[in-house]
């Protein structure tokens, strides 16, 4: 898919899937987040999955692009499910006082690709 | 008493420098045998630091330190700007205040991440944010 930034968007059957591996700053954030919201457009896929496996730490200023991500992939009809977030940085960010109420997550990759079929298998949008 | 074993002095005027100066707190946290909660925590504080000091205070410095005190390994972390200050202090570590309509939990969620938190700023001096964590044992 063409892409403005350097973070991969996939398609996974009707689904995309992403996968941070570089850290968020505001000039890749926002192409991240444009390259997504195209992605969705061009494909019309119903989820995505960003998969932060790979970050080590994620300050509120990064959760914030995360949950902003979501927000903005559901005003265009796609469901987003975060995976792969590490214990430590979840302990890291409940302490901090960021609730990540607003994006659903999911353990690992596959289980958010699950999940994404369970929807559309319950006809939910 | 804690003795100073090594120090580092890192620029913060980018946004690269903000994550070299996590990087640099991560891989010391790791060589002194910090756990990855604490390990994350520390980096944690520190990118929010870092970048306070760089979006709010116009840029700055930040002071790494390990710390010794015989038993445990410490590491201190000092940023300091010479941006406009923080007015109201108390506001701003209850949480949920910012005036770049961000989150507003960088500095009262860091100081639930470290065992030190010491703020300094008034109004046109600048601001300086001292952290630290220690090893359990
Ligand atoms: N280094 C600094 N210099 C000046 N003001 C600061 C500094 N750090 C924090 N502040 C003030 O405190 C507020 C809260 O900071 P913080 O809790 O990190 O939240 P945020 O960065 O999301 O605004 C900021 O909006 C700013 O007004
Ligand atoms: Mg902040």
């Amino acid at each position: 898919m063409s892409q403005r930034g350097n973070i991969p968007i996939l398609r996974v059957g009707s689904n995309l899937l992403t996968t941070i591996h570089i850290d968020l700053h505001d000039t890749i954030a926002e192409a991240f987040q444009e390259d997504v919201l195209v992605a969705i457009k061009n494909t019309g896929a119903k989820g995505l999955v960003i998969d932060i496996t790979g970050l080590e730490e994620v300050d509120t200023y990064v959760a914030r692009i995360l949950a902003d991500t979501g927000r903005m992939a559901a005003l265009m009809g796609a469901h987003t499910i975060l995976v792969g977030m590490r214990a430590e940085v979840a302990a890291t960010l409940v302490r901090m006082g960021f609730a990540m109420d607003t994006v659903e997550t999911a353990l690992d990759v596959d289980d958010g690709l699950a999940m994404l079929q369970a929807r559309k298998a319950l006809g939910r949008k | 008493m804690a003795d100073v074993v090594q120090r580092w002095e890192m620029p913060i005027r980018t946004e690269d420098d903000v994550i070299l100066v996590r990087r640099k707190a991560r891989m010391l946290a790791q060589e002194r045998g910090f756990d990855a909660f604490a390990t994350a925590a520390l980096t944690t504080a520190a990118s929010e630091l870092g970048r306070n000091a760089l979006v709010h205070g116009g840029g700055g410095g930040a002071l790494i330190e390990h710390l010794a005190d015989g038993t445990r390994s410490g590491i201190r972390i000092t940023f300091v700007d010479r941006g406009p200050g923080i007015a109201d202090m108390a506001r701003v570590l209850a949480g949920g205040y910012s005036t770049a309509r961000s989150l507003g939990l960088g500095l009262s969620g860091t100081r639930r991440l470290v065992e030190e938190f010491d703020i300094e700023s008034a109004p046109g001096a600048g601001t300086k944010v001292v952290i630290c964590k220690w090893t359990r044992y």
